[in-house]
């Protein structure tokens, strides 16, 4: 595409929402909270800086290699804030702060549980993955065995998750920027993330995708630490007398200070938690956006320093989040200005007739705390957070279509790679009207369950047949496909079917879900791995003899790099 | 890459010596997790009334330093690992990767 074009492009689109909004603003006249000015200044600044990145990228961004993995020229400490970035969604900043100031404890929970999945990518997943893989996980996992079939597997597993994770962060900046610009509609809000996020991705590839997460990780770990110590300072920084105040503010008293059990809480029965559990866990080793990272970086030991840089910087902001939230049930909860007195005489409570519920915690407190300057900033944050996400599942999505089903299924490695990156390119516009529709319709989800969702999908198909392929000599191509698609079948049945999508999503009548736990893993996951060993183990076909003969050398090169996709220099 | 020289590095104790300590390293240190995180998780999902007790009569709760210990243990498994790999790994890879080009 040409400079001028490209660049008239960004100016035109820059201005249109800055004109729209404004028309709407005035249009929203005296009715309603008023826009806060502060706020929408920062955003869009925010917005400008990253369109200046994506020119940037965009004028660097000519290979296949530099579209989908930075030309391999990112450093460990770079990546790690970029794989934090990735990680650290909106799911994470308001839904858990959401979680803690609705329930509690039960927040921490999950915090626990996506933050230990991290060793175990260090110690298992890091390092094969970058000795072995070029663009995406579908490349190590079809190392040594059938293209075609492995490829639509591991393409399949990576649109499913990505599609799930992409209604989180959608839901999350429809609802921020309609508590942000009460006069803009939460479905214009939604076009708006997914209009940009199309333009960072198509133009800028993974190097503007790696920038804007770099970025946003060091914002958001500033501002979620400026927000927990304005918090603890007002204890005198003793979080004891803090959960003191929260417990008793909040309408479930000391209950919020250990697990609940309660339907409708992020963990309603022992078996939701086990399985739960296993789908934070095993779900990090699998998510396809994570697991592209690797290959932004020249070799496995960058690789492998990026996972523990990665690993500190989520675990402390998680450890934040749990400030923030009990923050917000000292400091929201009790604010009459957060909540609506027309709820709360409905007989809410005050937490469920909180503004914004159930995800706006974090950026309330910030308003609690540090008036609009600070909610500006953190609600500027927050909208980065979801655009960089966005932006790194749809080049996530887009590589699996380009790179694995086009460009490796369809065309049979034939493709040159100004065709395959304009595949990519289409499929990204694709996946962001995808994105855009889904995100209009579920609405009224807790962000941090439908990552939840994402999660159990990567741990019951991706992170099987990844692991198994790297480590198991006697897989198949027939046990991992069986294997794969019987757990992405299970798992999504048991995710659509279950009682918070088929009832909350998709209006059913109460009690008519099919299945009754919460989450599908424990389930789903178990079976995929029994059936990739059952199934490998009775294979006798011919290709199942070049399967196994294939393992020696794939092993070798995982454990050496010897042979290994190179470094920046394309 | 040919056999042969797939054959050489197999046979090379280096290269046996990396494969059987990252790969026992890897596992223990991935079972720790395991058992860390669920210890926890089967503590939430059936001892809840020991998490949700109090720790010294106040309002702080048994499972708030448990929760807390079990993300930092996370960092410091990873941090084990990395700072072993570092040291020993790196160094093995690199001999190895050097006498298979010879």
């Amino acid at each position: 595409m040409s400079r001028t074009l490209l660049k008239s492009l960004f100016l035109g689109l820059g201005l249109a929402p800055g004109i729209a909004l404004a028309q709407t603003a005035n249009a929203g006249g005296a009715a309603g909270p008023a826009t806060d000015w502060t706020a929408v200044a920062m955003f869009f600044f925010f917005v400008a800086v990253t369109l200046v990145i994506t020119y940037w990228a965009a004028m660097r961004t000519k290979t296949a290699a530099q579209f989908y993995a930075a030309g391999g020229g990112i450093t460990g400490l770079q990546n790690g804030l970029a794989i934090a970035g990735d990680y650290m969604s909106a799911a994470s900043f308001l839904g858990i702060s959401a979680f803690v100031y609705a329930w509690g404890y039960d927040g921490l929970i999950y915090s626990v549980g996506w933050l230990v999945g991290w060793p175990i990518v260090t110690f298992l997943i890091a390092e094969p993955l970058r000795n072995l893989g070029k663009f995406t996980f579908a490349d190590v996992v079809s190392f040594r065995f059938d293209q075609t079939p492995v490829r639509v597997l591991a393409a399949s597993g990576t649109l499913v998750t990505v599609a799930f994770y992409l209604v989180a962060q959608m839901v999350g900046a429809g609802s921020l920027i309609h508590v942000l610009f009460p006069t803009v509609d939460y479905r214009f809000a939604v076009v708006g993330v997914g209009f940009l996020m199309i333009l960072y991705v198509t133009f800028g590839g993974m190097i503007a995708t790696t920038w804007v997460q770099i970025i946003k990780a060091c914002l958001l770990l500033g501002g979620a630490t400026l927000i927990a110590l304005l918090t603890l300072a007002a204890f005198g920084f003793n979080p004891s007398a803090l959960a003191a105040k929260a417990v008793e503010v909040h309408p479930l008293k000391d209950a919020i200070m250990g697990p609940i059990f309660k339907p409708g809480a992020p963990v309603s029965t022992p078996l939701s938690a086990i399985s739960t559990g296993l789908a934070l866990m095993f779900g990090t080793c699998g998510l396809p956006h994570i697991l592209m990272r690797f290959f932004t970086v020249p070799n496995a030991k960058e690789a492998r320093k990026s996972v523990l840089y990665a690993t500190g910087f989520i675990g402390y902001f998680y450890i934040l989040t749990f400030i923030i939230g009990f923050g917000a049930i000292v400091f929201v909860s009790t604010n009459p200005d957060f909540i609506d007195q027309a709820k709360l005489a409905a007989g809410a409570t005050v937490i469920t007739a909180t503004r914004g519920f159930p995800n706006m915690a974090a950026p309330l407190l910030a308003k609690a705390l540090g008036g609009d300057l600070l909610f500006g900033f953190i609600s500027a944050v927050a909208f980065a957070t979801i655009l960089a996400v966005v932006s790194g599942l749809t080049l996530a999505g887009a590589s699996a279509i380009s790179h694995d089903l086009y460009a490796n299924v369809f065309a049979r490695g034939r493709a040159d790679e100004a065709h395959e990156i304009r595949v990519s390119r289409i499929a990204t516009v694709c996946l962001g009207i995808f994105a855009i529709l889904i995100g209009v319709l579920a609405q009224s989800i807790n962000v941090a369950f439908a990552v939840g969702l994402a999660f159990a999908i990567a741990a019951s198909c991706n992170f099987p047949v990844l692991v198994m392929s790297i480590f198991w000599k006697d897989m198949t191509t027939l046990g991992a496909v069986v294997g794969g698609f019987l757990g992405l079948i299970t798992a999504f049945l048991g995710v659509v079917l279950s009682p918070a999508v088929w009832e909350g999503i998709f209006s059913n009548p109460k009690g008519s879900a099919l299945v009754t736990i919460d989450n599908p893993t424990l389930f789903s996951m178990t079976l995929a791995f029994v059936a990739i060993y059952v199934v490998s183990k009775v294979d006798s076909s011919q290709r199942a003899s070049t399967d196994r003969a294939g393992f020696i050398a794939q092993f070798v090169r995982s454990q050496t790099g010897l042979g290994a996709e190179g470094a920046a220099a394309h | 890459m040919a056999a042969s020289s797939l054959d050489a590095i197999q046979r090379n104790p280096k290269y046996q010596q990396l494969v059987a300590e990252r790969s026992s390293l890897g596992l223990t240190l991935s079972i720790a997790m395991i058992v860390i995180y669920f210890g926890f998780i089967l503590l939430v999902a059936f001892a809840p009334g020991f998490l949700g007790a109090s720790l010294t009569g106040g309002v702080t709760t048994v499972g708030i330093p448990i929760g807390i210990l079990v993300i930092l243990s996370a960092f410091a498994l990873t941090a084990f690992y990395v700072v072993r790999a570092n040291g020993t790994y790196d160094a093995l890879t690199q001999d190895i990767v050097r006498e298979a080009s010879k």
